[in-house]
């Protein structure tokens, strides 16, 4: 049965206004009864999460976070790996408004595709860091970024990293079967936000504007056999307990739809961006650590992505509170490690500017061991 | 009593508890669970270890290895082939053909798959290794890969890192009554008394990671697990009187027939 008709129908039991309803009529003997159930190890409800994302729970965010550490310890130990996002292009037919790759958003700066020898470049010298993790980034411009390119871009890069991801745009089954192939091992997708009206506002042009085909796709990179589907709002873009709520009611039904994938959570907030918008929904630091605290409560075995869009002195704190992987010494521009200079076009400005091995050892500092290499090359390809 | 040794694969050991090593903090904190553990055997992900660089810059330089049977695990794996692949790599970087079977396709509670298990045993016995396969406390497989030959069986006491004890207690009895090889013990044992109960039931030995490497001091944790390992495994020698539902008369009801 096709995959998104099933995860459609259980959001529309979910309209905002049952959420919101949800959330608001939450008190805290609700954000009790949900840190109890999480203390006794038991599946939260969907009723317990809304009560964490609530006003009410604001109130209990230390002891939550004392959980959120518990468990995540349990689960990961005290490690966080390290990785480091490689773009391979900066071209873009979609036009979201939010994103300094849109292709309206007015930039004159140099817009790139790597060839396979820069990204080998690229790859050594990220390598040569000491990264084995490496998530493959593009814009969306399946024209030129084409499946036969990421394939070879995934196979070159995997003679370096055991463990390669992607952050590319949606696929079929087939397309991300020929990826995993190649040795891929993860596929991150944000659906960015699950409110309709919301998406089709930022949404303006290219094949990210179809929020169906969108919502399909980690299923999709599951049934092809990527491991790892890590998933995420992109917040500032609508009310965080919403989407929040949405994104945590999709990690559980991937959970049942993937089961031999893990279901993994980034945090995205969104920070810097293009001077034609302003964000909606800003998300304070509290707000982003309830929703962090949250799906830790809800998901205790998920891993948790941090980027460097984030402040270092954030971050810091963040390792402490379920983080599980850090991106390290950023850049958001294709080439940016070794092949081209500051005129090409990045994504996002980064605010934590730290070094790689200043990054280890601030993980280090925080009591967890710096992990580089998490999987290897006899687990991935067919 | 006093020579009680464990023999696996015709291999001796003195220690009955095995320690993984997957989720310390630094190279210290493992140290210290080690040198306390008393361990001999220690598991290792061969996911997280650059076997080109055996260890290097890794948490694994806190292992040395002419102390410790470094036991290369498959975990990561989800098919027998991706398992019998990372043991060749592993037996081909010099390490010795040991191998612990962990075949945990589903990322949740990382529950062993017992089809791959019983296959990739298969395989990895016919290539020569000593297999020890981490299982569901299942007593029919259990013997399946006694009879396929593996050195061991590892039934979970509970989900891996759930601390939650040996909640297979009835199925790990079975399995221990019928198994011809040492039965471990492993996953989810979460405290010192949890490890003295699987001895207590006849285990040959447990293996831990999470109690220890959660634990403020890893070092006086994994004395605490070795020493209840000992406890439980001398209370087993001993002879525990079985369980009663009542006390025992003191006063017999059918003494006047001896008199």
């Amino acid at each position: 049965m096709a995959g998104g008709s099933d995860i459609k129908r259980l959001l529309a039991e979910w309209p905002a206004g049952r959420v919101r309803e949800s959330v608001a009529r939450a008190r805290d003997c609700d954000v009790e009864a949900a840190m109890a159930r999480a203390d006794a190890g038991e599946e939260l409800s969907l009723k317990d999460f809304a009560a964490l994302l609530s006003p009410a729970a604001r109130g209990f965010l230390e002891p939550i976070a004392h959980q959120a550490q518990k468990l995540t310890r349990q689960h990961f130990g005290r490690t966080i790996t390290l990785y480091a996002p490689i773009y391979l292009s900066n071209v873009c037919a979609a036009d979201c408004l939010y994103c300094g790759f849109a292709a309206n958003s007015g930039t004159a700066r140099k817009r790139v595709t790597l060839g396979l020898d820069a990204l080998r470049a690229e790859c050594e010298a990220l390598a040569g860091e000491g990264f084995q993790t490496v998530l493959l980034v593009t814009g969306e411009a399946p024209a030129v970024v084409t499946i036969d390119y990421l394939a070879d871009a995934v196979g070159v890069a995997h003679e370096y990293f055991p463990s390669v991801s992607v952050e590319v745009y949606s696929m079929d089954e087939r397309e991300y079967g020929r990826l995993v192939e190649r040795g891929l091992e993860g596929v991150t997708l944000y659906m960015e936000t699950y409110d309709r009206g919301r998406y089709a506002e930022v949404h303006r042009k290219g094949r990210k504007q179809d929020y169906a085909a969108r919502l399909r796709s980690l299923q999709l990179a599951g049934a092809a056999g990527a491991r790892k589907l890590n998933m995420g709002v992109l917040l500032g873009l609508f009310d965080w307990r919403l989407d929040g709520f949405w994104c945590g009611l999709h990690g559980r039904y991937l959970q049942k739809a993937c089961w031999r994938s893990g279901v993994a959570m980034s945090f995205p907030r969104l920070r810097h961006v293009p001077s034609r918008f302003s964000i909606p929904s800003q998300v304070s630091d509290a707000e982003l650590v309830q929703l962090m605290l949250g799906m830790r409560l809800l998901f205790p075995e998920a891993g948790f992505l941090l980027s460097t869009r984030e402040e270092s002195r954030l971050r810091d704190r963040l390792m402490l509170l379920g983080v599980t992987q850090m991106s390290a010494g950023s850049s958001t521009r294709p080439g940016g490690y070794a092949t081209c200079g500051e005129e090409t076009l990045e994504q996002f400005a980064i605010d934590d500017r730290r070094g790689v091995a200043e990054v280890a050892g601030a993980v280090a500092a925080a009591g967890y061991d710096p992990v580089w290499k998490d999987f290897d090359r006899a687990l991935a390809g067919s | 009593m006093i020579d009680d040794k464990l023999l696996i694969a015709g291999r001796e050991f003195r220690s009955r508890l095995m320690v993984g090593t997957g989720k310390f903090a630094s190279a210290e904190a493992l140290r210290a669970a080690l040198e306390q553990s008393g361990a001999e055997i220690v598991t290792v992900a061969l996911r997280r270890v650059d076997l080109a660089k055996m260890g290097e810059g890794s948490i694994l330089s806190a292992v040395d290895r002419s102390r410790y049977l470094l036991l290369p695990n498959t975990s990561g794996a989800r098919t027998a082939e991706e398992a019998v692949r990372l043991a060749r790599l592993a037996r081909a970087a010099g390490l010795e053909p040991w191998v612990k079977l962990e075949l945990t396709p589903e990322p949740r509670y990382l529950l062993p798959d017992p089809v791959e298990t019983l296959r990739a045993a298969e395989m990895l016995v016919k290539e020569g290794f000593v297999v020890l396969p981490y299982i569901q406390a299942d007593p029919i497989l259990a013997k399946r890969l006694e009879e396929a030959g593996t050195a061991t069986v590892m039934p979970l006491g509970a989900p891996i890192g759930s601390n939650r004890g040996v909640k297979t207690r009835d199925l790990v009895k079975i399995i221990i009554e019928q198994a011809n090889i040492p039965v471990v013990v492993d996953a989810g044992l979460g405290a010192p008394s949890h490890a003295a109960e699987a001895m207590e039931l006849g285990a040959d030995a447990v293996l831990v990671n999470t109690a220890l490497s959660d634990a403020s001091d890893t070092g006086a944790m994994a004395r605490a697990f070795a020493m209840a390992t000992e406890a439980g495994r001398l209370a087993y020698l001993s002879g525990l009187g079985p369980l009663r539902n009542q006390a025992e008369a003191s006063s017999p009801l059918t003494g006047f027939l001896d008199s």
